[in-house]
Parts: structure tokens; C-alpha cells; sequence
């Protein structure tokens, strides 16, 4: 059952990792409004998906290996992970190689659960 | 709440990166180790346990057993998710492993008066985390 508490924001990644920095701008975000004690859920779409999988070696293009954070999530009680099913098959990518437990959610369901925040931002 | 403490400085650590570049070393047994002008070590592979003392110093902090036992623990959260456990982070994280007395937020100001995100990520050699106490 999904629950959002009232109050909550809405982040939402539909862009893949490295070639520009939104992806490490948005988790360090997130991250931050937890420690105000701000509910946030993470959205990931299109290629956003790309940022949670599991298999990365980012080092060899000197960037920074954020995706191991995601793992921290569960610390700053941010529970709420949401990834878009058809974005998966469209990129023919398996729930077992992202790097976290997620929620996956149609497509079609995610205009009203968007609608459950009480603000989005999109990187 | 103490999280509530916390402020975002987002201006402040874009800019903190480029004081960076200013050279500021630690002396340590005949070795120059690179830190920021907070005392923060620059490279997480050039900390070494015998360093913590010296780092605590800096802190007016002896470390004790139950110090250690804190420094351990946020430098393996670092290393395995590759950031720097902000204090909401890291009480949730302490409670997990060792239980709830010492798993909250008292007990660890006990330990680090000035904040024991930022004092402990120091001693350990980490990078200080972003946007917290």
C-alpha cells in the first residue's frame, strides 16, 4: 500500500546519470530536505531509470560513484521510490539489476499519484 | 529537534570547492596530507587509524573507546555508500547496529559536543557532510 504523508514533495529523474549532473544534485537534494524533516518521494522515468542500476563503474570516467548513496535512502526515511514500468521495458531493463527495492508503478497511475504531492521538481 | 539545527549552504560549498584548491596540509609524521581550511582531509585513502588522534585533537576530543567505536562506523558508511552520514542519517544507522542507547541523538553530542556528524566524518577522515551539522 502506498502511502504519502501529507506535505509531501515530489522529485522526479527522468535523466541518465554522468552527462550532466542532475542526477547527484537531486539525490544530495533530497537527501537535505530529510534532514528538515520534509517527506520527499523519488520519481524515476524515461532514462532516470538508467541512474539506479546496479552495475556502474563510473570511475572510469572520474565521476563520482552516487549511486551506491541510493542505498543509504532507508537512513533518512525517504521510503517512497517510485520507477515507472514501461520506462523498464522500454529500455529492456529487470527490477532484479536496479541497485535498490523500488516500487514500480504504470505509467498511467503516475499523474494521480503526482497529485498526492504537494509540489514536483523535475531534474 | 536538533536535525532542525541544520542549514543549507548550498552557495557556500559550490564556492568551498574552488577554497579548496588552496593548498592547506596537516603535518603528520614527516608527511604532508592535503585537508581543507576546515581541517577536513582532501583524499578519504590518505586517513590512517593513527591519524584520528591527531584529527581529535584539533577537536578538543580524546578519543575514547565508544569515539572510536562512532569514527569506525561513519567511515564504513562512507566507504560503502559513498557519502558522508548527516546526523538524522546517522543516529537511524547507529540505532540499527548497536540498539537505541546508543543509536540517538544524545548520546552522540555526548560524545561529539560541536555536532557528531561533522566532528566524527573529521576524525575518520571523511569529506564533511553536505548541508548538516
Amino acid at each position: 500500500m502506498i502511502n504519502i504523508p501529507k506535505g509531501s514533495i515530489a522529485i522526479i529523474n527522468q535523466t541518465a546519470p554522468y552527462g550532466s549532473s542532475k542526477g547527484q544534485e537531486s539525490l544530495e537534494l533530497a537527501l537535505a530536505m530529510s534532514n528538515f524533516g520534509q517527506a520527499v518521494s523519488l520519481f524515476f522515468v524515461e532514462d532516470g531509470v538508467w541512474q539506479l542500476i546496479q552495475n556502474q563503474d563510473p570511475k572510469k570516467i572520474d565521476s563520482k560513484a552516487y549511486h551506491k548513496t541510493f542505498a543509504a535512502l532507508e537512513f533518512y526515511e525517504i521510503e517512497n521510490i517510485f520507477v515507472c514500468k514501461q520506462s523498464l521495458v522500454k529500455r529492456n531493463i529487470s527490477v532484479e539489476s536496479l541497485c535498490i527495492p523500488v516500487t514500480i508503478i504504470e505509467q498511467t497511475a503516475t499523474p494521480a499519484l503526482l497529485a498526492k504531492h504537494v509540489k514536483s521538481m523535475v531534474f | 529537534m536538533l536535525q532542525r539545527v541544520c542549514r543549507i549552504n548550498l552557495n557556500l560549498q559550490a564556492s568551498d570547492k574552488l577554497v579548496n584548491k588552496v593548498d592547506y596540509v596537516l603535518e603528520f609524521a614527516g608527511e604532508n596530507i592535503a585537508v581543507d581550511k576546515a581541517g577536513y582531509l582532501l583524499n578519504v585513502q590518505d586517513w590512517k587509524p593513527e591519524l584520528a588522534p591527531t584529527l581529535a585533537q584539533q577537536e578538543n576530543i580524546e578519543l575514547s573507546d565508544n569515539h572510536w567505536e562512532v569514527v569506525n562506523f561513519v567511515r564504513a558508511f562512507y566507504l560503502e555508500y559513498n557519502t558522508s552520514p548527516a546526523m538524522r542519517a546517522l543516529v537511524k544507522a547507529m540505532a540499527n547496529e548497536f540498539g537505541p542507547e546508543k543509536g540517538n541523538s544524545r548520546y552522540l553530542f555526548k560524545l561529539f559536543p560541536k555536532g557528531p556528524a561533522k566532528q566524527a566524518t573529521k576524525i575518520a577522515g571523511l569529506p564533511k557532510p553536505a548541508k548538516c551539522l
